[in-house]
């Protein structure tokens, strides 16, 4: 698989950063003329991947994050969330369905959104080190784009 | 994000304007539950038709809604969820235990 094209952007973890995340993932692989129904897709795994690193990451600072996105040449699109904060104790526990530590405003179900709307997803955390999400999501070919 | 109420005979409307993510959920379910604390409604009903986006923390908003209903003896329904919003709600299993009415597809 060989990079057709990609971007990199950096943001401090403000709740107010997490819509312009998922529109910039969204205007990102909009270049790959995903359906309505991929979009919203991709939309709402990269807020829940966000999400997270702000309110886990840096529950008590503002920290740095890093959205990352690739366009390979078999119409699959990458998104890699990093962070360099808390990281995450028990990752396996931390991808179960309904477990959170978050506040109210938590559902606990990020991490199963991410990995049902996406093909794959990887989620590499180092305590105190910060965490990586990695999600890829292979878009299918219509007929009138390009490619 | 922005919401407009309507009070009447015993039905609390609630239009919903916006994106639901964790930055609006907070202020959201504040609104809603203040909402409903000050009508005690019968029936609450959140008019999701301008609503494009929700993540998960649009299902702890709902969740608290319809919580709040419950203890007063009342009833939840959702309006007009669009077709991504549907989505999270089904991973959610919500869509079972709330009444969903005019889906849009």
């Amino acid at each position: 698989m060989n990079t057709v094209n990609y971007i990199k952007i950096e943001f401090p973890s403000k709740s107010s950063n997490e819509s312009l995340a998922r529109s910039v993932a969204a205007c990102f692989a909009a270049q790959l003329d995903p359906t309505l129904d991929e979009l919203g897709d991709i939309k709402t795994a990269v807020s829940e991947a966000v999400t997270n690193s702000i309110v886990h990451a840096y529950p008590d600072v503002i920290g740095k994050i890093s959205l990352r996105g690739r366009i390979f040449d078999d119409n699959t699109l990458e998104i890699v969330v990093q962070d360099w904060g808390r990281g995450i104790e028990d990752v396996a526990k931390a991808m179960e369905p309904m477990f959170t530590t978050g506040g109210f405003e938590r559902s606990g179900m990020g991490f199963t959104i991410m990995e049902s709307f996406m093909d794959k997803l990887k989620v590499k955390s180092s305590l105190g080190k910060g965490t990586t999400v990695t999600m890829r999501r292979r878009l299918s070919y219509r007929s009138g784009s390009l490619k | 994000m922005k919401i407009a109420t309507e009070f009447v005979k015993g039905k609390l409307v609630i239009r919903l304007h916006g994106e639901i993510d964790h930055h609006a959920a907070r202020g959201l379910i504040e609104n809603i539950c203040s909402d409903i604390d000050k009508c005690l409604p019968k029936v609450c009903v959140l008019d999701m038709k301008d609503v494009g986006f929700m993540d998960s923390s649009g299902i702890a908003v709902l969740v608290k809604a319809y919580k709040r209903m419950k203890e007063l003896g009342g009833e939840l329904r959702v309006l007009n969820v669009c077709n991504q919003c549907r989505r999270v709600l089904e991973m959610s299993g919500l869509e079972k235990i709330i009444c969903m009415e005019d889906i849009k597809r």
